[in-house]
């Protein structure tokens, strides 16, 4: 397939550094402001080495790469509160010329659902999301494959800085403050990481996962969010003492979203680690499924779009 | 359910011979007893060199005396019945301005009598009783009430703005 990837940021320059292994052709990548195509497809080492110099891929316009001659566009632009934008337009511009749609940005099917799917619905092209939800971990396909109408409730750890910070905070004894300094100083925790640690990243997650398994539209409006900023180490110290553990945990049931610290055995499927993350899916005649993984990076959510990508090819 | 069921203990002692067991707990099902939970003691025999049973179940009280009596007339030996108990547990973490909002009557206002039971509180204070301090309670409830104590819990946590970190109630492995 040939690839234009919108988004030239960890997911992006990733998706561009392994397509070819996935059997792809990157044939158009932006950025916020620039862009470097060839039908003939992108050498990576070139694109990033002149990311790395002057800041930008190319010379040409964003236009530019969206009016190229692709087959599936890789939505791979940070994701954006209310409007989704720019994601979203450049989500309904490839439907209306028939192409496919791959995202890793979560605002236009967490924020838009109805909409994307609409132009979905007016197009030739399809749209899958695999990347949005827990990076690497193949939630939605594995959904799609038991039938939405067959699992009966989703929860798990989605938010990799999160976890780390609850896992070093119980495994340690130190305070809030102290392991956010630690998780920025490597490189887990953003600047401000208020987007991971009051759970928005993670009810995110929860909605597009809502979505695809009720069948209306839910928002971020519709999730009950709540964060692990500040949380007291005396809550990890007391839930310790009774064998117990505190995870910030999503949880989509019974038509319901809702994110927030919760209580779960220490030695607990759900008790994941450091940057780890899992998925429990309960199902009407399976029962539950476990999966964990990196859910986050550029790479494993690479991959992620990458299946999507192969999954298109096989249409 | 209704109201009226509750939450029963039966002691019982068996004979070591093969189909024992299921054979006392016939009379439970047979009598409208529902049964939570058997532990059975295999290693450990009573002075009398028989295998001793608690079976915990839940029955109206009028057909609790039927389970009992029909336990009996199958002779099976019943060495305790009727310590009542309460049939779900859960923990709770609240955090927060605990002592400054009034610790135990935010305890008395989560006990309901006969119904909801703060069974015990642990209190951690690492800055002392003045700044924030966190507090893990362990909470009886009757069987199916565990809902409504968490949405009264959240609700008197919202009131006092405390924050409340609840168990995940789903079965967990």
């Amino acid at each position: 397939m040939r690839l234009a990837v919108m988004g030239a940021g960890a997911v992006g320059t990733s998706v561009l550094e392994l397509a070819a292994e996935y059997g792809h052709r990157v044939v158009a990548i932006a950025d916020s402001s620039s862009a470097a195509v060839d039908a003939t497809g992108l050498d990576p080492a070139t694109v990033t080495e002149r990311k790395r110099e002057t800041g930008s891929v190319g010379t040409a316009t964003v236009e530019t790469a969206l009016a190229a001659e692709y087959d599936a566009l890789v939505e791979a632009t940070p994701t954006t509160l209310g409007d989704a934008e720019p994601g979203y337009s450049y989500v309904v511009e490839a439907f209306e010329r028939d192409r496919h749609v791959v995202l890793a940005n979560k605002g236009p099917v967490a924020e838009r659902y109805a909409d994307v799917r609409a132009a979905e619905a007016a197009s030739d092209g399809d749209l899958l999301f695999e990347a949005t939800v827990a990076g690497a971990i193949p939630t939605l396909s594995t959904i799609t494959d038991l039938g939405p109408g067959h699992v009966t409730a989703v929860r798990g750890v989605l938010n990799g800085t999160a976890n780390f910070i609850l896992s070093r905070m119980a495994a340690e004894g130190l305070d809030y403050e102290h392991v956010l300094a630690e998780a920025q100083d490597l490189g887990v925790a953003e600047t401000d990481p208020s987007f991971d640690v009051e759970g928005t990243d993670a009810a995110l997650k929860c909605v597009i996962l809502a979505n695809v398994l009720y069948d209306r539209e839910y928002t971020l409006a519709d999730a009950a969010v709540d964060g692990i900023a500040d949380l007291p180490g005396s809550v990890l110290e007391l839930a310790a003492e009774d064998g117990r553990t505190v995870r910030l945990v999503g949880e989509v049931a019974d038509g319901e979203i809702a994110v927030g610290p919760r209580l779960v055995p220490e030695n607990g499927t759900l008790a994941v680690t450091g940057t780890r993350n899992i998925v429990q899916l309960e199902t009407a005649s399976a029962g539950q499924l476990n999966i964990s993984g990196r859910g986050a990076g550029g790479p494993e959510t690479a991959s992620a779009v990458l299946a999507d990508v192969g999954r298109l090819a096989k249409r | 359910m209704s109201e009226a069921v509750r939450a029963y203990t039966v002691r019982l002692e068996l004979v070591d011979e093969p189909g024992e067991l299921l054979r006392a707990l016939e009379p439970i099902a047979a009598n409208g007893g529902n049964l939570l939970s058997v532990l059975h003691e295999r290693g450990n025999l009573t002075p009398r060199g028989r295998i001793p049973i608690e079976v915990d179940l839940e029955a109206a009280p009028e057909r609790f005396d039927v389970i009992v009596e029909s336990l009996r007339d199958t002779g099976v030996n019943v060495v305790q019945a009727g310590a009542e108990r309460y049939g779900e547990e859960l923990v709770v973490i609240l955090s927060g301005h605990l002592v400054e909002t009034d610790l135990s009557e935010t305890l008395t206002r989560i006990q309901r009598p006969g119904e909801v039971s703060v069974m015990d509180v642990s209190l951690s204070a690492p800055s002392g009783t003045s700044d924030v301090s966190s507090a893990r309670l362990r909470i009886a409830t009757d069987s199916g009430g565990i809902d409504d104590v968490l949405d009264s819990v959240e609700s008197l946590a919202e009131e006092k703005e405390l924050r409340v970190i609840t168990p995940l109630t789903e079965a967990d492995a």
